[in-house]
């Protein structure tokens, strides 16, 4: 029942995450889920915050992830609001295709 | 019980997260980090922290992703095309995240001694419960950061209406 | 059962009462449908399904046989698995809701509180994500479908959820403000001490809160007067158009258990849930059995109330205009419920 798992085994699932996020970030071409993956980066990163609180008892941690969720709230819905005005002007999600300042 | 649910979860988080990256349709890569984003608020809510884990389904999953998802619907995205930018991705992508997953994994697990294990039901510094908890060390010491985040939001609510409104009226 | 470990005992008991409650929760469903029809035939000046069996009392079961011999369509230009799946994610959150909802005072048998699948004590918080993850069924139906209508439908439901949400979540903040817990048993006992009187919607002084979640409730089980998602006169029938047989059952029974579960959280917060509404006037009557089986009879009565307050609302109001639901909702309930959270903590820090 007791059966206990050490820390540095949480650390390695958020390092696996992180850096399928930075995977995808790099290969993925659709601004969209160039988008998604920087979520799963942040969700990586919070799982230690969270281990590490879990780890020393201390409750900062948690508190840390609590501010990165209302952050990434804030920058979910900026993001998007870019995404569609992008998608408006130029009928194209694609990164490749959307890299000049103006039309 | 913890080991039962960490390699569940854990190997559900990766699964999605692989899917994720092998998914065309961005619909598909939305619901994989679905699957990611709950499956780590089972692990969260096992290493004690039951509002993370809450607000992690109802915030994250339950309003960030559902915006995603309706984004994705409005603007109708099909599958990505490959282009000659998606080759060089891929020589720079898979090295770098290899990398990082190397030094990451390299670095935590040499650290392993230093750190302790992780059970069911150990809790924090005292023996109140996480939100008490949470809320006080929130509304006390942290007063001003909170209200700081509360102003970004009002901002990024408007930011958002200004950036997504129509330019022709 | 000596012989059997506590683990043991909990884990079959828990079985037991799992099955118990989703047979119930699902009888219910189907019962809820007919009480529909009927109260709305009988507003309408007719009698609504009466042919099969005694006062139509077997309608869901004809129901029920015809929906699964109907032949499972599946449209050519749909996206196969999430089409499939769907229907599965709306229903499945919707019934997943009543594991955390105390349907009783508190009995336990061998260490197991028997009126209650679980008790946890972020019980209110994990109705709330289950119920924002079932925004998922409807917006995928919609989108997987390749139907324009559909498509139509599930942007309105998925949005006018979302947005109703806010108010959901801020309604409840005063509850629990008072309660001090978001442990659905303690929000319970919070409020059996006097019966009537300590009711949140009496003495709470918690009516405001109770309306903003009444309204928000309606709209985030898309019923009538919020019924745009599958407004019939203008999108054939939104995000289910091109569901048939089982799949369309799903969704049908999700809603209304989806009503169910409204109910039952409408009664918890507001309505004392499984208290008595006379206290102690009434003295104790009955043996042991009938004495457990008491607060169980009140909160079904209930929760009953509250599904035919959820007919009759169906059967008085025309639908809302799709503008007139945001506003609504952005402009008038979510100030609202912003307001009722401060007095109420206002209240209880002069006089807490």
């Amino acid at each position: 029942m007791a059966a206990q798992v050490p820390t540095a085994y949480y650390l390695v699932l958020a390092a696996i995450l992180f850096s399928i996020g930075v995977g995808s970030f790099l290969i993925k071409r659709n601004i969209i889920t160039i988008f998604i993956s920087i979520e799963l980066m942040l969700n990586a990163v919070n799982l230690t915050f969270v281990a590490f609180a879990h780890q020393w008892h201390q409750i900062s941690g948690q508190i840390f992830v609590f501010f990165v969720m209302v952050v990434a709230a804030a920058e979910a819905a900026v993001g998007l609001a870019i995404i569609i005005a992008i998608f408006r002007t130029r009928q194209t999600l694609n990164v490749d295709q959307i890299d000049l300042m103006k039309l | 019980m913890q080991l039962a649910l960490f390699i569940i979860f854990g190997a559900l988080a990766v699964a999605g997260a692989l899917n994720l990256l092998l998914q065309r349709h961005p619909i598909n890569s939305a619901l994989s980090l679905v699957v990611v984003m709950m499956s780590l608020a089972v692990l969260y809510w096992s290493l004690g922290a039951e509002f993370l884990a809450a607000a992690q389904v109802i915030v994250y999953s339950g309003a960030i992703m559902v915006l995603f998802v309706f984004v994705i619907m409005l603007l109708n995205a099909g599958k990505e095309e490959k282009t000659t930018g998606s080759r060089a991705a891929y020589i720079a992508g898979f090295p770098g995240a290899a990398a990082i997953f190397c030094l990451l994994t390299f670095v935590f697990l040499s650290e392993q001694k230093a750190l302790g294990v992780a059970n069911l039901g150990g809790h924090l510094n005292s023996g109140l419960n996480n939100i008490e908890e949470l809320s006080r060390v929130l509304f006390t010491k942290l007063l001003l950061p909170f209200e700081v985040t509360s102003v970004l939001i009002l901002v990024a609510i408007l930011g958002a209406v200004v950036l997504a409104r129509k330019e022709d009226q | 059962m000596s012989h059997l470990s506590p683990f043991q005992i909990f884990l079959l008991l828990s079985i037991v009462k799992i099955a118990v409650v989703l047979v119930i929760l699902l009888t219910t469903v189907a019962y809820t449908v007919l009480l529909e029809r009927k109260v709305l035939g009988h507003i309408q000046n007719r009698w609504g399904p009466s042919r099969v069996g005694p006062f139509g009392l077997l309608q869901p079961l004809a129901d029920g046989i015809k929906l699964f011999l109907k032949e499972d369509l599946m449209p050519l230009a749909a996206e196969r698995p999430l089409f499939v799946i769907a229907p599965i994610i709306a229903l499945t959150c919707a019934l997943i809701s009543i594991a955390v909802v105390p349907f009783g005072a508190v009995h336990r048998i061998h260490g197991v509180d028997i009126f209650a699948i679980t008790d946890i004590n972020i019980g209110l918080l994990v109705i709330l994500g289950i119920t924002s993850i079932g925004v998922y069924g409807i917006a995928l139906s919609g989108w997987s479908s390749n139907n324009k209508f559909s498509l139509l439908g599930s942007l309105r439901a998925t949005s006018q959820m979302v947005s109703y949400e806010l108010a959901l979540g801020l309604s409840l903040v005063g509850v629990v403000l008072r309660a001090q817990s978001l442990s659905l048993r303690t929000i319970v006992e919070s409020q059996s001490a006097h019966g009537l009187l300590s009711w949140n919607f009496f003495g709470g002084y918690q009516f405001v809160a109770f309306f903003i979640y009444l309204m928000a409730a309606y709209a985030e089980t898309n019923r009538a007067p919020f019924d745009l998602p599958e407004a019939e006169s203008e999108l054939v029938a939104g995000y289910h158009t091109e569901y048939s047989s089982m799949k369309f059952a799903m969704f049908f029974m999700a809603e209304y258990a989806n009503m169910v579960i409204v109910s039952c959280v409408a009664t918890l917060m507001f309505f004392g849930g499984a208290s008595s509404p006379f206290g102690n006037l009434i003295p104790a009557f009955g043996g042991a059995v009938v004495q457990a089986l008491l607060p169980v009879f009140w909160f079904v009565v209930k929760v009953f109330a509250f599904l035919l307050l959820y007919i009759w609302v169906r059967g008085t109001l025309p639908r809302f205009r799709y503008d007139q639901l945001m506003s609504f909702g952005w402009k008038f309930l979510l100030p609202l419920a912003m307001a009722n959270i401060i007095i109420t903590s206002l209240v209880l820090a002069l006089h807490g």
